[in-house]
């Protein structure tokens, strides 16, 4: 084995590490900024190992749409709803949210454990270098046109969940704001019409 | 026949790269703030630093040395690991894109074919930076500067993009140095003058310039984001608020002034640095002007700008583009 080999071999387990330790830091801490950021590491990760498959396009892509606009998204989702010293860890002791967690997680998984097992693997045809925008336009809107919506849905589901956690930050004041309303029935938004 | 060679030199090459370039972001950011300095005080009719060396000259070096000796002083309840990886997180995007930039024909640390992408994807990774120091200092300030760097470099970085877009379908790559070299004889700047006016307003809107100085407004945020920070903390978020305007500065020079070209000079291929270093700190010298000419902006008129102007334009400006370039 080269030197060369050898650094890449290195990078490529310590990208995978970087994976893993982003997702274990992402489901155990408790305070919702870590989550987000260790999210950010095991994509960032990610683009490692795409970089080591040798796809600098799916690398740069992956950071990003992944760090650079789903992890911002939701940070920004965060910053709106809590406040740095909030620890948000009652959500998961919910059986109901438990049981769709895991249920989804699961389901994914072997969704694409099938798809892996059941693709024929071929080699890539060696190093792609044609990043002219024609070409890549080809691709996109042709080729891979699935994976390029599937983008803008990914991206989506970001939005909505970073709504979702704006919301849930303030959900007792909101609560609050309700109970007054119903135990006096003279909140002073009522009074003016 | 296997030959185990203990440094292979392209990675020799890359590690002096990258040593230049490290020590050339601290040459830089003593340089800008001197010039920073002087320009705000001739702009306002006093002579600026005038006391350590010549005119002030090597006032920025005695700062340097105040800060390196300074305590870091972490706040009560901060988020600590937070707090101490943000600076570190910030400093570290911005010395990447300059691996990529073309400084002259074969001043290069590396030709990437996606060279353009390489640099907008560490623009975005900055922005999370900011975020972690505003969230991590647990302060009002610092909180509000993030999040209003969130909302402007969203706002900004799909005009900065289009505008980007314009040039690459004209040249039809991404590889920086095939950009420059479609100059030879034409700048882009005469074919794509509306571009280049968005890209110099959103660049200096992404790095967080007066008049969209809106993360760190003195006034209303105190410093905003890096409020917490003293020491070499704030020094790296310092330095890379500068390098970033070099970043930005020399992207523009590379996709609308012609890059290294000029008129010829020996060994032109290695010397063309000139004229590239002339066209970027002209850029920067006209970023700071500006800093110093006009006020800060509203919030509300800032994204509107964005949103309202900015972004139709450079849509209308690919469109044409899009359309002149199939013809």
């Amino acid at each position: 084995m080269t030197f060369y080999q050898t650094i890449a071999e290195g990078l490529f387990f310590a990208f995978i590490l970087l994976v893993i330790l982003g997702s274990i830091l992402t489901i155990r801490t408790k305070i919702l900024m870590h989550t987000v950021l260790g999210l950010a590491v095991a994509f960032l990760g990610t683009a490692g190992i795409y970089f080591y498959l040798g796809s600098m396009f799916l690398t740069l892509m992956q950071i990003l749409i992944y760090v650079g606009a789903i992890c911002i998204v939701l940070v920004f989702g965060i910053m709106v709803g809590y406040t740095p010293t909030e620890v948000a860890d009652k959500t998961l002791k919910d059986w109901r949210n438990k049981f769709l967690a895991i249920s989804s997680a699961v389901t994914a998984f072997l969704l694409l454990m099938a798809c892996v097992l059941k693709t024929d693997w071929v080699p890539a045809l060696g190093e792609m270098r044609d990043f002219s925008i024609t070409h890549l336009g080809e691709e996109f809107l042709y080729t891979f046109c699935l994976a390029f919506e599937l983008i803008s849905i990914v991206l989506l589901v970001a939005i909505v969940g970073s709504i979702i956690l704006a919301r849930g930050g303030r959900e007792d004041e909101y609560e609050t704001i309700e109970h007054l309303r119903s135990a006096k029935g003279n909140y002073p938004n009522d009074d003016a019409q | 026949m296997e030959t185990i060679s203990i440094l292979p030199p392209e990675l020799i090459r890359m590690l002096i790269a990258v040593i230049i370039i490290i020590s050339f972001l601290f040459l830089n950011a003593i340089m800008m703030g001197y010039l920073e300095r002087k320009i705000a005080g001739h702009v306002q009719r006093r002579p600026g630093p005038m006391e350590v060396g010549f005119h002030g000259i090597l006032q920025m070096v005695v700062d340097g040395v105040k800060l390196l000796g300074k305590e870091l002083l972490i706040p009560f309840n901060v988020d600590r690991t937070l707090f101490r990886v943000a600076p570190l997180l910030s400093f570290t995007p911005v010395i990447l894109p300059l691996l990529v930039i073309p400084f002259s024909e074969k001043l290069q640390a590396r030709d990437l074919s996606l060279g353009l992408i390489f640099i907008v994807s560490m623009g975005s990774v900055n922005v999370m930076a900011l975020l972690v120091a505003g969230w991590g200092s647990n302060n009002k300030y610092s909180m509000f500067g993030a999040m209003r760097a969130v909302a402007q470099s969203i706002a900004f970085e799909i005009p900065i993009l289009l505008s980007m877009l314009a040039v690459v379908l004209m040249c039809n790559t991404f590889s920086l140095k095939e950009i420059v070299g479609a100059q030879q004889k034409i700048w882009f700047v005469v074919l794509q003058p509306v571009a280049f006016l968005i890209y110099v307003i959103a660049g200096v809107a992404e790095t967080n310039r007066a008049p969209f100085d809106l993360p760190e407004a003195e006034s209303e945020l105190t410093a905003g984001f890096h409020t917490e920070y003293s020491g070499m903390g704030f020094s790296l978020f310092f330095i890379g608020e500068y390098t970033n305007m070099f970043i930005v500065a020399s992207v523009a020079t590379v996709l609308f002034l012609g890059g290294w070209h000029g008129p010829n000079l020996p060994y032109g291929e290695y010397l063309g640095v000139v004229w590239f270093f002339l066209k970027v700190y002209f850029l920067l010298f006209l970023m700071i002007m500006i800093r110093w000419t006009y006020p800060r902006v509203r919030f509300d008129q800032l994204l509107n700008f964005a949103w309202k102007y900015l972004v139709p334009f450079s849509f209308v400006n690919i469109l044409i583009t899009a359309v002149l370039v199939k013809l």
